[in-house]
């Protein structure tokens, strides 16, 4: 028995979308094959483009400018495999509902799997480029935090849940104020630079924050703590010797324990699956109205 | 009986937008322009479709039949009621919107299959049976932005009939490729008739209803004016529209002109078959008019019989009372009754003027050996 009636209840809704969980994986297949339809390199672009920002920055950072931060690729790999995915997600998931208009007007279907399979397509190149960030730990000889492997897990899951909710609720508000598409790229580039990728926490502002008290504020970003946990596994050093100034220590990433580390991203993941239900009652608060402006 | 579909006081109403400021700046600029206004497109609209009934429903453009078929699929939400739905449901509206052009026709059939609901395995058992039946087999593996329009439809049109839904919701999408696909589908979907599944059928041309739906609904600016058996139904739905068009176009004349009777100089409208009929049509105008007159005779299985006018010479209505005498020279119709409308039209035949439904019935009784509905004289030998 199904109801279509003016309003469903949350868990009517969660449970909507998982039994449509089927349509998301054909769609997350569909975007990719469209995307890499006709180019000869295909799905290696998933892996290029990336590989061509890391290169970027690790010129501009590790010899231009001299962070003194040793093996900084892995550090920076591991950062922005992350970052990417959450970027990704953002980016195509904000247009899709007015972009697929002519779809959401005439097929019934849980209209946040549009924006969940733009996400879903993205974890699928954060898969890709973890297995490349893996492939290099592994061939330079670098060991990872076996220990702190554990939480990575969850970390990804908190990742998932949170880009999955900002996607769903930008879809949505994009449809009703149609500058949210450009508004969030500009957004992105501030919130990359909130983000501790390409420079190091600890090192460069940890100081300044706590002076301020703005510690805080600053780990209400989530991708921080997700960000910082990815290094914790991949980089694994908190405190290197500086390849600039040979005598010098330098702190690159908390000192937290593995306790700690664990605690904070459970709490994490806590918030971003509640974050991912108050997105859904949202989107459903905002989809009654899609007709009349779509 | 089951009920598998259970529409319950569905309304529906769309915010009409009359200055849309979408962007931040325009919002900005103008907080508080931009007024809106609800349409109301659906009013309180109930009622249930049992197990195996085909149903019709009809209306002219804008009575909100596409939108009651929208939140019976699920595509709109109704902005008040429910329907509940038993068993799964294909609907061949707006055939090939889920389609991605860039992909195959193939990836096609499985993505399209998706979005109705149907997993990647029962696609799998039906595919070859899509394929044959959209006949399209040296193209399914081509990207879909080369298909031709007729191909496009054709694909989704298989791809939904053939997932073997319990509901089937079709919505004037019969117009699909040449008249042998055409033919095609109208086969298919009787055999879904057969096959004691759930027809929902939506159109605004009453012939098709008549043919294929036992029941049907009229929609009439979002009011439901009328659920019954076709027959009845269908006549509300011609009063609607001979109403509407009166309103619509010809307001100043609205009840200015009026048929007041239909009789016969015996008084009665038996008839023996193949004899002839005189009848009189009494009119009182209160302003002078040069219309058409139209006569109408359909049989009581809805089917419409003859329908002639008054051949290019007009009928000049005097203030006061008019007679128009109609002759129908030899009725050569079997056994039945049979319902006489009669109307003044315009002189192009799109607005009515005054209009009579089921102005008079007329029993034709017949003794001969032939059935159906006329009798054509057919003389059987051998040679």
């Amino acid at each position: 028995m199904r109801v279509v009636s003016a309003r469903p209840t949350l868990p009517t809704r969660l449970s909507t979308l998982w039994s449509r969980r089927e349509l998301l994986l054909s769609l997350i297949s569909s975007d990719i094959r469209i995307k890499y339809k006709n180019s000869t390199l295909g799905i290696f672009w998933s892996m290029l483009a990336p590989a061509f920002t890391l290169g970027v920055y690790y010129m501009v950072f590790s010899l231009f400018l001299k962070n003194g931060i040793p093996n900084f690729v892995i550090y920076l790999f591991s950062g922005l495999v992350v970052w990417n995915m959450f970027q990704n997600s953002i980016n195509t998931a904000t247009g899709v509902i007015v972009d697929r208009a002519a779809l959401v007007k005439k097929v019934a279907f849980p209209r946040e799997i549009l924006a969940l399979s733009n996400v879903g397509a993205a974890v699928v190149y954060f898969v890709v480029q973890m297995v490349v960030l893996v492939i290099f730990v592994a061939a330079v000889g670098h060991a990872p935090a076996w220990r702190f492997l554990l939480i990575l897990p969850i970390s990804f899951l908190s990742l998932y849940f949170f880009t999955s909710a900002l996607a769903m609720v930008m879809s949505a508000i994009n449809v009703h104020l149609r500058d949210m598409k450009h508004l969030m790229e500009v957004l992105l580039q501030l919130w990359f630079w909130l983000t501790p990728v390409v420079y190091s926490y600890e090192h460069s502002i940890a100081p300044l924050l706590s002076r301020h008290g703005l510690t805080l504020i600053y780990f209400i970003n989530p991708i921080t703590l997700i960000v910082v946990t990815f290094q914790r596994v991949f980089y694994v050093n908190t405190i290197v010797r500086s390849t600039v100034a040979p005598h010098a220590m330098i702190n690159i990433l908390p000192t937290w324990s593995f306790e700690r580390f664990l605690v904070l991203n459970v709490a994490l993941f806590a918030v971003t699956v509640v974050l991912f239900f108050i997105a859904e009652a949202i989107f459903g608060r905002l989809e009654g109205d899609f007709e009349s402006v779509l | 009986m089951v009920a598998v579909i259970d529409v319950k006081d569905v309304s529906k109403s769309f915010k009409i937008h009359h200055e849309r400021h979408q962007s931040l700046k325009e919002r900005l600029l103008h907080p508080r322009s931009g007024s809106t206004e609800d349409f109301q497109a659906l009013r309180d609209v109930s009622f249930t479709v049992g197990q195996g009934e085909t149903v019709g429903i009809v209306g002219h453009n804008g009575s909100g039949k596409s939108t009651l078929l929208k939140c019976i699929c699920g595509v709109l939400k109704p902005t008040s009621g429910e329907i509940r739905l038993r068993g799964s449901l294909a609907a061949l509206l707006e055939l090939g919107a889920g389609f991605q052009t860039e992909l195959s026709g193939r990836e096609n059939v499985y993505l399209y299959g998706s979005m109705l609901g149907f997993s990647r395995k029962m696609v799998d058992g039906i595919f070859d049976a899509v394929v044959d039946f959209s006949e399209i087999e040296q193209f399914i593996d081509t990207q879909v932005k080369f298909y031709s329009s007729g191909m496009y439809v054709r694909l989704a049109f298989a791809v939904a009939v053939n997932v073997d839904p319990d509901i089937l919701v079709v919505d004037e999408v019969l117009a699909v490729g040449d008249e042998r696909f055409q033919a095609k589908c109208v086969d298919r979907i009787q055999r879904f008739k057969e096959e004691g599944r759930t027809i929902l059928f939506v159109t605004h041309n009453a012939d098709q209803v008549r043919a294929l739906c036992d029941r049907a609904v009229v929609l009439d600016s979002g009011d439901m004016v009328a659920d019954g058996p076709t027959q009845d139904s269908l006549r509300i739905f011609r009063e609607h529209m001979m109403l509407d068009a009166v309103v619509r176009d010809a307001a100043h004349l609205l009840g200015t002109i009026q048929i007041e009777s239909v009789t016969t100089l015996e008084g009665s409208f038996d008839v023996k078959s193949g004899a002839g009929l005189h009848f009189d049509v009494a009119i009182t105008a209160q302003v002078a008019y040069s219309g058409n007159f139209v006569m109408e005779l359909f049989s009581r299985t809805g089917l419409l019989v003859s329908r002639s006018d008054a051949q290019g010479s007009p009928v000049n209505l005097v203030p006061g009372r008019n007679h128009i005498s109609v002759d129908l020279a030899q009725i050569p119709l079997l056994d039945g009754t049979y319902d006489l409308n009669v109307g003044v039209l315009d002189h192009h035949g799109n607005t009515v003027i005054a209009w009579s439904e089921k102005a008079a019935s007329i029993q034709v009784t017949y003794d001969g050996r032939e059935g159906g509905l006329v009798e054509l004289g057919a003389s059987i030998t051998q040679r």
